[in-house]
C-alpha cells in the first residue's frame, strides 16, 4: 500500500492522511494508491501539511506498517525513550518499530 | 519577470549588458553581465568605462555575487551594481551591504517585508563596501 | 566571560524581531518550506524526525548558571524536560514548535544568547577548548579570539550564502582539546618574539571525505587576523564546489589546489583586502579578554581530600585534572551515564550543574566536543561536596576519556538524516563495559559513533568508530580503528564488512580483546593499533 506522511507546519508533528485529513497516527492512514502526489500538492500548497511525501507500507491487523524503519520510527517516537512516544506504556511498541 | 527597482539617482542605463567575453573584447562596452563563475576582478582594468555590472543569482543559495559584487566596490567601481535571478528579499539587505545598488528578482519583492527589513538593524559586525560603521569602531572611535 | 554591550544586545534583538517576522511570513504561506529552510537554518532551526529541533548556540562552550538555568527552563516550557549537548559545544532540542521557535529566541536574547548559524551554509559556532582560562599549557585563553571571529562572522553578508557550512576552532596549547586540526579552519594560538598569533589551519573536516587540515599560515598577528580569516572564506566563497553537496567543503577545494596554490590565492586576496580596514584595533582584543580575565583564585586554598569513599576516589581520578592555580582543579560531568543517551540532560540536571556552578566554579561552565560539562575553577576542598550532588542526579559517572564516555550522535531515533540508530549502540557498549574497573584496565579509549556518513558523531576520530549505514532497509554497522581527535590527529580505518546490532558490541570486545593481550607498557589502545596495524585485529574479528 502507499501511505503519505508529512508534519504539521505549525507544530512539526508527524502526521499521516486519514483520507479526508491529517492524523498523528499512522493507524489512521489509507492507501492513497497513486494519488498521493496529487493530494500532496494539494494540502502542501494549502498549508494543511509541510514537505508531505508518498511511503511504502503494508497492511496489518494493528494498522498500516511503514515499510522503512525511519518511518516507522516518526510513527511511534525515538526508540530509546519510551515515555516520550505515542505509545508510552505499550509493551509491545518498540518492536513494532524494530 | 518582476520589476525592477534600484537605489541611484542617476538615469537607468539603456545599453544591454553584455557577457564578460563580450565586454573584454568590445573597447566601447559599458554594461557587463557576470555569471555566477565569473572572475569579477576581470573588469578592474577595465572600471572606468563601466557604467552597468548584472551579477546573476541562478539560485538563491549560490552565494558567489556577494563576493562578486564586494570586489567590484572594494577596487572603486561606482556604477550600478545590479543583482539579477533568483533574489529574495531577505537577502537583500546582506546585497546591500555587499554593494548592490540595483534588483531584478525573478519573483515579485513585497514592499512592505523589504522596507521592515532594510530598516531593522542598526548596528553591524563587520566592515563591508557599504557606509555602516561597524559596532568596534563605535566602540573604539 | 563576554557581556553584551548595548550593541551586542541591539543585534541579538534585532534578530529575533527578523526571525519572528519570517515564521510569520512562513506559517502565512507569503514563504515556500524552500524559501524558509535556510532562513531557519540560520537561526538553528531544524525539522527532524519527529517535530522540529533547535539548536542552541554556546560560544565557544561557555556559559553561566544564568545561562545554563534558561537552557533548563527552555526544555520545560517548550519541550520535553530535556536537551541534548553536541559535539560543537551546542545544546539542542528535539520537540519543538515553529510557532514558539520566536518566544523561545525572545527568552534566550534576554540572557545574552540565540541560535545565530548554528545551522546553513554559514559560519557556525566557533569552538574551543573547554579547558581554556584554565589549564596549565595554553599560552593565553583562546576564548577572546573565538569571541572576535565570532562577532566578525554573524551575519557576514558576503559570507551567509558559502557552498556549504563552515566550522571554526580555536586553541592555544599544543594539546588539543577540540578536535582543532579537524575543523575548516583550525587556529593555534602560539606565541613568537613575546606576542601571540594565529597559526592557521584550513581544510579539515569529517563527513564523507574526511581529511586534516593543512597549515596555510604559520603566524598571523591578531591586529590581521580578521582580514586574513574574510580572504580564506572569500576564495572558498568564489571557488568552492557548488555542484554536489559531498564536495563542497572547503576541504575539497584545499585538496584540489593543493595546500600551496590554496595559500598563495589567500595570499593574494589577503594583499587585496588588508588596507580595507575590516582589522579592529588591539583595543578591541582587549576589551573582550578583559572579560575573561581570570576568577580571583586563593592558590592557599587547601589540598587534601578525603579519599576513604572508593567512589568518589575513582571520580577524582578519572574525572578531575590539575588547574593552574594551586589549591584547584578542572571537574568534568559526565553525562554518559552506562545505559543512558549520550549528551543528554534532564531539565532538573541542568538546574543542579547551574547551581554547582554558581556555587563552586565562579558561576562558569563550559560544553565539551564530547560532550560532557566542566566546572573549570573549583577548589580542590570543594571536590567531595561537588560529587555528592552528582552522584545524586545521575551525574557522577567516573567515565571520563573511558569507553563508555561515546561521544553518540542522535542518529535515527532522532535525526532525518540517519541511516541507522546510534543511541541503543553506544547503550549496549556501554553496558557491556560497565564495570568501572575493567574500563579502566581498558584506559584511554575513545569511542564515538556516527548514523550516517555526515559524522556528526565524529567516527573519524575515534580510537574506535562506529558507522551505522543502511544494508537493504537494515541497519548495519562498519567498525573503524585507530582515529584521533587530539594532536596525534589520524583517521580512523575501517576494518572490513559491517555487523548487526549486537555483532558490532561483539566486535568490539573482540578488538579491545587484541589490545589486552598484546599492549606494551603504557599503550592506549589506539597506540597498540599504530604499533601493530590492522592484521591482527581483522584476524580476531573475522578470523
Amino acid at each position: 500500500m502507499k501511505i503519505l506522511t508529512g508534519n504539521d507546519l505549525g507544530s512539526g508533528d508527524v502526521v499521516w492522511w486519514t483520507g479526508s485529513g491529517w492524523s498523528r497516527h499512522v493507524e489512521d492512514a489509507v492507501d492513497v494508491a497513486d494519488h498521493g502526489e496529487a493530494i500532496a500538492s494539494e494540502e502542501e500548497g494549502a498549508r494543511r501539511v509541510n514537505v508531505p511525501y508518498v511511503i511504502d507500507g503494508t497492511p496489518t491487523p494493528e494498522g498500516p506498517r511503514p515499510a522503512h524503519i525511519k518511518d516507522r520510527i516518526r510513527a511511534l517516537g525515538p526508540t530509546v525513550r519510551a515515555d516520550l512516544t505515542l505509545k508510552p506504556a505499550d509493551p509491545a511498541a518498540g518492536s513494532w518499530v524494530i | 519577470m518582476a520589476d525592477a527597482f534600484r537605489y541611484r539617482d542617476d538615469a537607468v542605463h539603456e545599453e544591454p549588458a553584455v557577457t564578460l567575453e563580450a565586454f573584454l573584447a568590445q573597447t566601447d562596452a559599458s554594461a557587463v553581465r557576470l555569471e555566477s563563475g565569473d572572475d569579477a576582478r576581470a573588469l578592474i582594468p577595465a572600471l572606468d568605462r563601466l557604467q552597468l555590472v548584472e551579477i546573476a543569482f541562478p539560485t538563491f543559495r549560490d552565494g558567489r555575487g556577494y563576493s562578486a559584487a564586494s570586489i567590484l566596490r572594494e577596487a572603486g567601481y561606482a556604477g550600478e551594481l545590479r543583482a539579477q535571478g533568483d533574489v529574495l528579499v531577505d537577502q537583500i539587505p546582506l546585497m546591500r551591504r555587499c554593494g548592490f545598488d540595483s534588483f531584478a528578482p525573478e519573483a515579485p519583492v513585497d514592499d512592505e517585508v523589504l522596507a521592515r527589513s532594510l530598516a531593522r538593524y542598526d548596528d553591524v559586525y563587520q566592515t563591508t563596501v557599504d557606509a555602516a560603521v561597524p559596532v568596534w569602531k563605535l566602540r573604539h572611535g | 566571560m563576554y557581556r553584551y554591550d548595548q550593541y551586542d544586545q541591539a543585534i541579538v534583538d534585532a534578530r529575533v524581531d527578523e526571525f519572528r517576522d519570517q515564521v510569520q511570513r512562513r506559517l502565512s504561506g507569503a514563504l515556500s518550506e524552500d524559501q524558509f529552510k535556510p532562513l531557519r537554518l540560520m537561526n538553528g532551526l531544524y525539522l527532524q524526525l519527529h517535530a522540529y529541533m533547535l539548536r542552541v548556540a554556546v560560544p565557544y562552550g561557555t556559559l553561566d548558571s544564568r545561562q545554563m538555568r534558561m537552557l533548563g527552563h527552555i526544555a520545560r516550557k517548550y519541550d520535553r524536560g530535556y536537551g541534548h549537548f553536541t559535539t560543537r559545544q551546542n545544546i539542542q532540542y528535539n520537540w519543538i514548535k515553529l510557532e514558539q521557535a520566536p518566544d523561545i529566541l525572545a527568552e534566550l536574547a534576554t540572557v545574552e544568547m540565540h541560535a545565530i548559524q548554528t545551522s546553513g551554509n554559514c559560519i557556525r559556532n566557533i569552538s574551543s577548548d573547554q579547558f581554556a582560562g584554565a589549564a596549565a599549557d595554553e599560552v593565553t585563553d583562546p576564548r577572546p579570539w573565538a569571541e572576535l571571529i565570532r562577532q566578525w562572522s554573524t551575519f557576514h553578508p558576503e559570507f551567509s550564502y558559502l557552498p556549504r557550512k563552515f566550522k571554526i576552532a580555536v586553541i592555544a596549547a599544543d594539546e588539543d582539546r577540540a578536535a582543532m586540526r579537524l575543523h575548516d579552519i583550525g587556529i593555534q594560538l602560539v606565541e613568537r618574539d613575546g606576542a601571540v598569533g594565529a597559526r592557521v589551519f584550513v581544510g579539515g573536516g569529517m563527513g564523507r571525505t574526511p581529511m586534516i587540515a593543512s597549515e596555510i599560515a604559520e603566524f598571523v598577528p591578531v591586529d590581521e587576523l580578521l582580514s586574513y580569516l574574510e580572504a580564506c572564506l572569500r576564495v572558498y566563497n568564489r571557488h568552492g564546489r557548488r555542484d554536489n553537496i559531498y564536495k563542497a567543503r572547503i576541504k575539497i577545494l584545499v585538496n584540489d589546489l593543493g595546500a600551496d596554490e590554496y595559500r598563495r590565492q589567500v595570499a593574494e586576496e589577503h594583499a587585496a583586502v588588508k588596507a580595507l580596514g575590516i582589522d579592529p584595533p588591539a583595543a578591541e582584543l582587549e576589551r573582550i579578554a578583559a572579560m575573561f580575565a581570570a576568577p580571583a583564585l586563593d592558590a592557599s586554598a587547601p589540598t587534601d581530600l578525603d579519599r576513604s569513599d572508593p567512589d568518589f576516589a575513582l571520580w577524582l581520578d578519572g574525572n578531575v585534572a590539575a588547574h593552574k592555580v594551586a589549591g584547584h582543579a578542572i571537574a568534568t560531568i559526565s553525562l554518559k551515564p552506562v545505559g543512558g543517551i549520550p549528551g543528554d540532560a534532564s531539565a532538573d540536571q541542568i538546574d543542579l550543574m547551574a547551581d554547582l556552578a554558581e556555587r563552586y566554579s565562579h558561576d562558569e561552565l563550559r560544553v565539551t566536543h564530547s560532550q560532557n560539562i566542566v566546572l573549570p575553577h573549583v577548589r580542590i576542598a570543594d571536590l567531595h561536596a561537588i560529587w555528592t550532588a552528582l552522584h545524586g542526579a545521575g551525574l557522577g559517572e567516573a567515565n571520563l576519556d573511558l569507553i563508555s564516555d561515546i561521544i553518540a550522535c542522535p542518529g535515527l531515533d532522532y535525526c532525518s538524516l540517519a541511516n541507522a540508530r546510534s543511541i541503543p549502540v553506544a547503550q549496549k557498549i556501554a553496558q557491556r563495559f560497565g564495570d568501572l574497573g575493567r574500563q579502566r584496565e581498558l584506559g584511554e579509549l575513545k569511542l564515538k559513533i556516527s548514523g550516517c556518513i555526515n559524522a556528526c558523531g565524529h567516527h573519524h576520530a575515534g580510537h574506535i568508530g562506529i558507522l551505522g549505514v543502511d544494508r537493504k532497509g537494515v541497519e548495519n554497522y562498519q567498525l573503524l580503528l585507530g582515529g584521533s581527535g587530539a594532536e596525534d590527529v589520524s583517521l580512523a580505518k575501517i576494518t572490513g564488512p559491517g555487523f548487526d546490532e549486537d555483532g558490532i558490541v561483539d566486535a568490539v570486545e573482540k578488538v579491545t580483546d587484541v589490545y589486552l593481550a598484546r599492549r606494551e607498557g603504557a599503550e592506549r589502545f589506539v597506540d597498540t593499533y599504530r604499533r601493530l596495524g590492522m592484521e591482527p585485529f581483522k584476524e580476531a574479528l573475522y578470523g
